[in-house]
């Protein structure tokens, strides 16, 4: 049967459908639904750019929390995130391999815990009571002397979002800068210390980043796709959708609470197009930013 | 000279004290990574005790395996029992991950080693799709399935799953690597592609194959989308979701207890992160030499 399958058709049909039906279809829906009032009883309605107008100018929400949120969140997480995926991927390749092996394991199990694991030990760890483990240890210390509501303060959600995503973060993208710069031709190094390469730094910024500058973009991709996919648990720490006081909502939050909470589904969609459109954004600024410190 | 030469020291055959430094900074980090973990596992053997105990303590001391008992008994209760939720979660992610390495690789083999039309253009998209964030577009991803006719069906759980740009870019770049003379000899021999494919490529590519099925295992296996907004029949949905419904739950008035909620709420961690850490724990070698090969040129 296999005998005479040539034609590369046979190879990309499975794939490309499944790619067009459950990738392209749905960003294009988005993009057709986010000009349209669509309550899902009714047949979607044209109505221009009236969803990004409102968007923009009435949705309080949108504009005091949940854009500032994104935007500080993945400010953060993203960069931090990456910076610290390259630090350790270039400090366990200075130490020997079974050792590096214990370790890269250990930093990148996080990244394994579904969502569920995440809620669980961090409500544990920041419970609002005095059974929460950083509330008794600082109650122990006689640090402050009632509990902290961790997760339902407004002040406090944000930043145990940000250490929980950094938590996680040590995904795909660490592993593939680890393997990068473990592959660097080690003559490299060589010749850059005859040719006058005096230190650590100067070999970290003139050899081993512009040597593994394909894993680093690949790297880069993977740090904003994370941050933008983890923004789920804001609700997961805090239990509700609406955050309180919208302190942990982000995009990914505001698009399921118009969507399946209210069914304004034309509204949300608008919401996941803005959302579409930062992430390639985001990502092309790194890659220029990343592209141009190899000219400098 | 030699003194001042820092680049063999990348990959060390063996410990010096040098590294010492490396090691002050990486165990920190190491015990915040880990922690947590820990953590999970020592809650789900403590006993009610120990969960209720204060000030609250780290460790177990009289592990128990009350907490599973728990969560299978309530499973019961509910009326599905766990053994249908842990039944539909292996059977879809046996399918789905099978799926996924097949469809991929054959996508990767495609587009590394065949010639054809767009074959540049659709690696571009595919690079493109990399930052694609499914949550985003989770209403038209909805509406399309609807559409389809396949809400309710164990498909809804493993088609959205199976195409994953990663996957597909790191396959693709790693056949790149393979040597085309093999290809070529077996071509002579009289070898059709899909036949070079399946007995000469696919051996060679094991490594890449491991790395995407731990992708694929990891997304099936923690999927809760799917089960909640795809599935409304309630023996067909998946162990990650029971889980999921479990830990909106506790908390709740109807969660009953808290406390033991907690205990059932790590032991069901561990039962979903278990799986998760042997697949990596057995076949990290084989990500690493895929990983090495990741760049985005």
């Amino acid at each position: 049967m296999t005998r005479k399958m040539n034609s590369p058709w046979w190879f990309l049909t499975p794939y490309v459908l499944l790619f067009i039906v459950f990738i392209i279809v749905p960003v294009l829906m988005a993009i057709a639904l986010s000009f349209t009032y669509f309550n899902t009883i009714e047949n979607p309605e044209y109505i221009g750019l009236r969803n990004y107008i409102e968007l923009m100018t009435r949705d309080d929400v949108f504009m005091q929390h949940v854009l500032p949120n994104t935007i500080r969140f993945a400010f953060i997480v993203g960069p931090v995130g990456y910076l610290m995926s390259f630090i350790l991927a270039w400090v366990l390749a200075q130490i020997p391999h079974k050792s590096r092996t214990v370790f890269a394991i250990i930093l990148y199990s996080p990244s394994m815990t579904a969502g569920i694991a995440m809620a669980v030990v961090w409500t544990v760890m920041f419970s609002g009571d005095q059974t929460g483990y950083i509330n008794a240890t600082l109650l122990n210390w006689g640090l402050i002397s009632e509990p902290i509501q961790f997760l339902t303060s407004p002040q406090h959600l944000m930043n145990i979002m940000i250490v929980v995503s950094l938590w996680s973060s040590m995904g795909v993208g660490f592993l593939a800068m680890l393997a990068g710069i473990l592959n660097i031709d080690q003559t490299l190094y060589e010749a850059a210390y005859m040719d006058g390469v005096k230190n650590r730094w100067q070999e970290i910024f003139y050899i081993t980043i512009p040597s593994m500058k394909p894993q680093m973009l690949f790297g880069a991709v993977m740090a904003v796709v994370g941050t933008f996919t983890v923004g789920a648990i804001g609700v997961q720490l805090s239990g509700a959708n609406p955050t309180p006081q919208y302190a942990g909502q982000l995009m990914v939050n505001h698009i399921e609470d118009f969507g399946f909470i209210r069914y304004l589904m034309g509204y949300a969609s608008a919401v996941s197009v803005i959302l579409l459109i930062m992430i390639y954004m985001i990502s092309k600024m790194t890659f220029n930013l990343l592209g141009d410190k190899d000219k400098g | 000279m030699a003194k001042s030469f820092h680049g063999m020291k990348i990959n060390p055959k063996r410990f010096h004290r040098s590294q010492i430094k490396f090691y002050v900074i990486l165990l920190p980090m190491a015990l915040f990574m880990a922690l947590p973990i820990l953590f999970i596992v020592s809650h789900a053997f403590k006993p009610m005790n120990e969960l209720f105990a204060y000030p609250p303590r780290f460790f177990v001391r009289v592990p128990t395996l009350q907490n599973f008992r728990n969560l299978i008994d309530l499973a019961a209760e509910s009326g599905i029992p766990f053994s249908r939720y842990l039944f539909n979660s292996l059977l879809v992610t046996g399918v789905g991950v099978f799926l996924s390495i097949l469809v991929t690789s054959l996508a990767a083999y495609g587009l590394s080693k065949l010639k054809f039309k767009g074959k540049k253009l659709l690696f571009e998209i595919n690079t493109l799709a990399l930052m694609f964030v499914p949550i985003a577009v989770m209403i038209p991803r909805y509406l399309t399935i609807a559409r389809l006719g396949l809400i309710d069906t164990y498909a809804v759980l493993i088609l959205p799953l199976i195409a994953i740009p990663v996957g597909l870019f790191l396959m693709k770049q790693f056949i790149d690597q393979t040597p085309n003379e093999v290809i070529e000899a077996a071509k002579i021999d009289g070898a059709s592609e899909m036949q070079i494919f399946l007995k000469v490529i696919m051996p060679i590519i094991a490594p890449a194959i491991a790395t995407v099925g731990i992708l694929s295992f990891q997304l099936i296996w923690n999927d809760v989308v799917g089960p909640t907004l795809y599935i409304d029949q309630e023996e067909m949905k998946t162990l990650s979701f029971y889980f999921q419904t479990l830990a909106a739950l506790v908390g709740t008035p109807a969660g009953g207890n808290p406390v033991a909620g907690q205990g059932m709420l790590a032991a069901a961690s561990l039962i979903m992160f278990v799986p998760n850490i042997l697949m990596f724990l057995f076949l990290q070698a084989k990500v690493m030499n895929t990983m090495a090969h990741s760049g985005i040129k």
